[in-house]
């Protein structure tokens, strides 16, 4: 089968079983997705198909055949996104396991609406476990990222 | 002159880890995945254990010749226990692994794993420390009279008179329930064997790769030099990691058998069944205190349900011990009586988690205070206020020196940002409109960066406490400093590249720091227990300024100075108060670079805190939201304190979820109930509020570079806060919540049997 991913096509033979996580992890060697639980839960493994932030631990690779991947690793070009920088600012990483979900969940869902409340963006956010910030500083990153975003 | 100490520099760590260039342990491709056949029963004989034909499987008669864990400690009448790595002919905790399966991958090692048949006969099971200590209760280990593991107690001299002339006596008995640190990258490891040269590299999620070096070559009587631990970016620790996993020992044992790399993922559901519980205690403390509310004397019984076996090399005495002897805390007890035992059950093991101990005692304390305080009839802080050591340095009744620190002035700061006379309008005003407000106070103390003495005075066989850091400086002026802890989240590479900086007179982009792999880097303990800045960056000073000597003596030379009259700062050395000045990168090429090394091994230092949580109960639903959170807190000399802000913050989030949420539950039949986490509630963006945070910077003696450890207060003070609050809250009801979790359910409980 083949899978896009930030613009470029991969071709890999997987079992029907294999979820996309593991297969962008072990197939593709995009190994920046991280998986936390694989029960839909923490939010580590998120990535966004179609415009839409998952989690690919619970979608299969086969089912993401002819969607539009993107991960974290496309989400930089020779300087890092908005988002990436202002995480960096706002030291809204720690350990950096759980960084790459909050960055797509949070690039996904300001994409798709740039007014996020800060209320609705506590919602977005709600979605997916982080053990070292507290969230204090992930907030605060996103927040700033937002009004940047919508000023471009 | 720049200074670089106390900017909020953002992290070196963080480009490779935004970009998802990260190198985690489970990004490592292998041939090979192990998976372990785990016991569904909580105690039993092991009857049976037979795989299919064609899968391979290891299980303990297989791993003759394997030493077990036993980690030691000789004192406090602690009686070794020891751990196969794989269960040999009976199991002890539900999750317990019991064989090995190897397959081409990680799908393919679940099926093998499923097709085992292991057929075990259960036996009765203690899974309360309750049931482990009745009289009828089977002895968990051969060759123990009970199942008391470690038990000791200390009474001062003045103890029975200074209870007998006490005013007021208050008791109060607290709960911790059991929890696990859950960091979001599960355990892994990846054991490469090099056939050329019969060496493993086993890279591995740990915190003391060392240790795990030498430990795993001792139990499986190769070489040390054999082995390579590598902890590359490690997905959160908090304890967990620190640790000794059997499950590594068994995968280095497989790749040396099958001259082979295997790689072992832990998923989350063996995560939270066998990886290392923690924070089993309760606890019961009488203060008996004067007419004024001045503390006489402290009364406790301590008791630790440790699980099945002994974690190294921390051993199952960590909580019980260090309970029993960071108790006090911040308060100037007088005399002190306690007795502590730990007691072994058919449980996960229990091990240290981020706080270790001190968020029950700090429970069991500031509960009694504030109880004391309503029968004495004083206000919450006054009471605090009245008993907070203020002399230092202060010996504590179990012989802890309290080094230079600001208990009250911390205190009174969280007090005035919290504007207590205002919140207490609120409060009343919102109790007239039917809501329930309260407010909770946590004053602590918090024994961090503590070196090797401190471990031998446990009787700890493994002493961990002295760092090494070898520094070099190239002969274009780039510094690589080579050290022995093992950050995974802190951002040490940072703080210590701070520290080096200023004392080097270069900036930290010029400064790489080399962690986590045991054939690059001086013997160390690794990153816990509030260590590492207070500890490898005062060895980090001391290399650097044996470096920065020789860098002012060659410069002196060449500028024809005297040395007195060097200042090094912006990657100039200069004649103080002249313009003229040599680049530091020219001194480093006309000698070819420097290089020397530092070794720091501290007594300690306590670093100190008050915590003030604001928490509305609905007492409907028996929710409590946590509406305001406020920490001051000293800790010395911030480095960056960006990085403290996070490690507050951090530390915090688990401490409420601790209040309120995680919880370990296990059936009456040692089943454990809470694999998922949708059972084990991890806090989200939604439950913690906005964190507060006020410093003080008390400079002591007790380190070098003025640096208090801070990793764990928060998680140590935020749960007595928020208990505290709650049960202000709950004043009209009469009732009274000592147990953490207080989930809905204990409240509701609490309410009913109040009406």
């Amino acid at each position: 089968m083949i899978l896009k991913i930030n613009g470029k096509t991969y071709e890999i033979e997987v079992e029907p079983r294999r979820t996309l996580a593991d297969a962008l992890r072990k197939d593709c060697r995009l190994t920046g997705t991280h998986i936390g639980c694989e029960h839909g839960v923490c939010g580590a493994c998120t990535v966004i198909v179609d415009n839409a932030a998952i989690r690919s631990c619970l979608m299969f690779a086969v089912q993401a055949e002819g969607s539009e991947i993107r991960t974290v690793e496309g989400l930089a070009g020779e300087h890092l996104h908005i988002m990436q920088q202002e995480f960096q600012n706002h030291h809204g990483l720690q350990c950096g396991f759980c960084t790459p979900g909050f960055l797509l969940l949070a690039v996904a869902a300001l994409e798709a609406e740039p007014d996020l409340s800060d209320a609705a963006l506590l919602d977005v956010l709600s979605s997916n476990l982080c053990r070292c910030t507290g969230y204090q500083n992930i907030i605060a990153a996103v927040s700033a990222a937002a009004r940047r975003m919508k000023e471009r | 002159m720049t200074i670089w100490t106390g900017q909020r520099i953002t992290r070196f760590e963080d480009e490779n880890l935004l970009r998802g260039n990260g190198n985690f342990t489970a990004d490592l491709p292998s041939p090979l995945y192990l998976r372990f056949v785990r016991s569904p029963f909580a105690a039993g004989k092991i009857e049976r254990c037979t795989a299919p034909a064609g899968v391979t499987m290891f299980t303990a008669a297989d791993l003759d010749g394997v030493k077990p864990i036993q980690p030691m400690i000789r004192k406090f009448g602690y009686i070794p226990i020891l751990q196969h790595v794989l269960a040999r002919d009976v199991v002890r905790y539900t999750g317990e692994p019991v064989a090995a399966v190897i397959a081409n991958s990680e799908e393919q090692a679940e099926d093998f794993a499923d097709s085992v048949v292991l057929d075990i006969s259960p036996a009765q099971v203690s899974v309360t420390a309750a049931e482990g200590l009745a009289a009828h209760a089977p002895v968990i280990h051969p060759g123990m009279d009970s199942n008391i593991v470690v038990q000791t107690a200390m009474t001062t001299p003045d103890h029975a008179a200074a209870t007998a002339q006490a005013a007021h006596h208050v008791t109060t008995k607290i709960r911790s329930r059991r929890q696990s640190a859950l960091p979001m990258e599960t355990r892994a490891a990846h054991a490469a064997f090099d056939p050329a040269t019969g060496r493993v590299t086993l890279t591995c999620t740990a915190q003391m790769p060392h240790l795990m070096r030498t430990a795993i070559a001792a139990l499986l009587g190769m070489d040390e030099a054999d082995l390579r631990v590598i902890a590359p970016d490690v997905g959160g620790g908090f304890g967990q990691k620190m640790s000794l996993a059997a499950e590594y020992v068994v995968l280095v044992w497989a790749a040396r058998k099958l001259r082979a790399t295997i790689a072992w993922v832990e998923d989350r559901r063996e995560n939270l069944m066998a990886s290392f519980h923690s924070r089993d205690i309760e606890i019961e403390v009488t203060g008996a205190f004067d007419a004024t509310g001045k503390f006489l004397a402290l009364t406790a019984d301590i008791t630790a349900n440790v699980g099945a076996y002994a974690p190294y090399p921390n051993t199952a005495a960590v909580e019980p011990l260090m309970s029993f002897t960071e108790l006090p805390g911040p308060y100037d007890i007088g005399a002190y009586a306690c007795t502590a035992r730990g007691v072994i059950t058919n449980t996960c093991v229990s091990a240290p988690y981020r706080g270790v101990a001190r968020p029950a005692i700090t429970l069991a304390m500031e509960r009694l205070m504030d109880r004391a305080a309503e029968q004495i009839g004083l206000d919450p802080a006054e009471i605090r206020r009245r008993n907070l050591v203020h002399k230092f340095p202060h010996t504590t009744p179990t012989g802890l020196v309290y080094d230079d620190a600001s208990y009250i002035a911390t205190m009174e700061a969280a007090l005035r940002a919290a504007d207590v006379p205002a919140f207490r309008a609120r409060q009343r005003a919102a109790r007239a409109a039917g809501r329930h407000l309260g407010l909770g106070i946590s004053t602590f103390c918090e024994r961090t960066g503590y070196g090797s003495a401190a471990f031998a005075a446990r009787g700890m066989d493994v002493q961990p406490g002295w760092e090494n850091v070898d520094m070099r400086m190239d002969s274009h002026g780039f510094v690589t400093a080579r050290i022995g802890a093992s950050p995974h989240g802190q951002g040490l590479r940072t703080t210590l590249a701070q520290i080096i900086a200023d004392t080097l007179g270069i900036a930290p982009s010029q400064i790489q720091i080399v962690h986590g792999d045991t054939d690059d880097t001086p013997y160390g303990w690794g990153t816990f227990a509030s260590r590492s800045l207070v500890i490898s960056g005062g060895a980090s000073l001391i290399a650097a300024r044996k470096i920065r000597g020789k860098i002012i003596d060659e410069a002196a030379d060449i500028l024809e100075a005297a040395a007195v009259d060097i200042e090094l700062g912006d990657g100039l050395a200069r004649i103080a108060g002249t313009d003229r000045h040599i680049p530091i990168a020219d001194i480093a090429a006309a000698r070819n670079g420097f290089a020397d090394d530092g070794f720091y091994d501290p007594l300690g230092t306590f670093s100190n805190a008050t915590h003030i949580a604001v928490v509305e109960v609905d007492t409907g639903t028996c929710k409590v939201r946590v509406e305001q959170f406020i920490v001051a807190e000293d800790a010395g000399r911030l480095i960056n304190p960006m990085i403290v802000d996070g490690q507050i913050h951090g530390g915090v989030a688990q401490g409420i979820a601790n209040a309120l949420l995680e919880e370990i539950v296990y059936d009456e039949s040692g089943n454990i109930l809470t694999i998922s986490l949708a059972d084990f509630l991890a806090p989200t963006a939604h439950e913690i509020p906005p964190i507060r945070i006020l410093h003080r910077e008390t400079i002591s003696d007790a380190t070098i570079t003025g640096a208090k450890g801070i990793g764990e207060g928060g998680t140590i003070g935020a749960p007595a806060a928020v208990l505290n609050a709650i049960n202000d809250a709950l004043k009209p009801f009469n009732v009274e919540i000592n147990e953490m979790p207080a989930t809905p359910a204990r409240i509701f409980a609490a309410l009913q049997a109040a009406r």
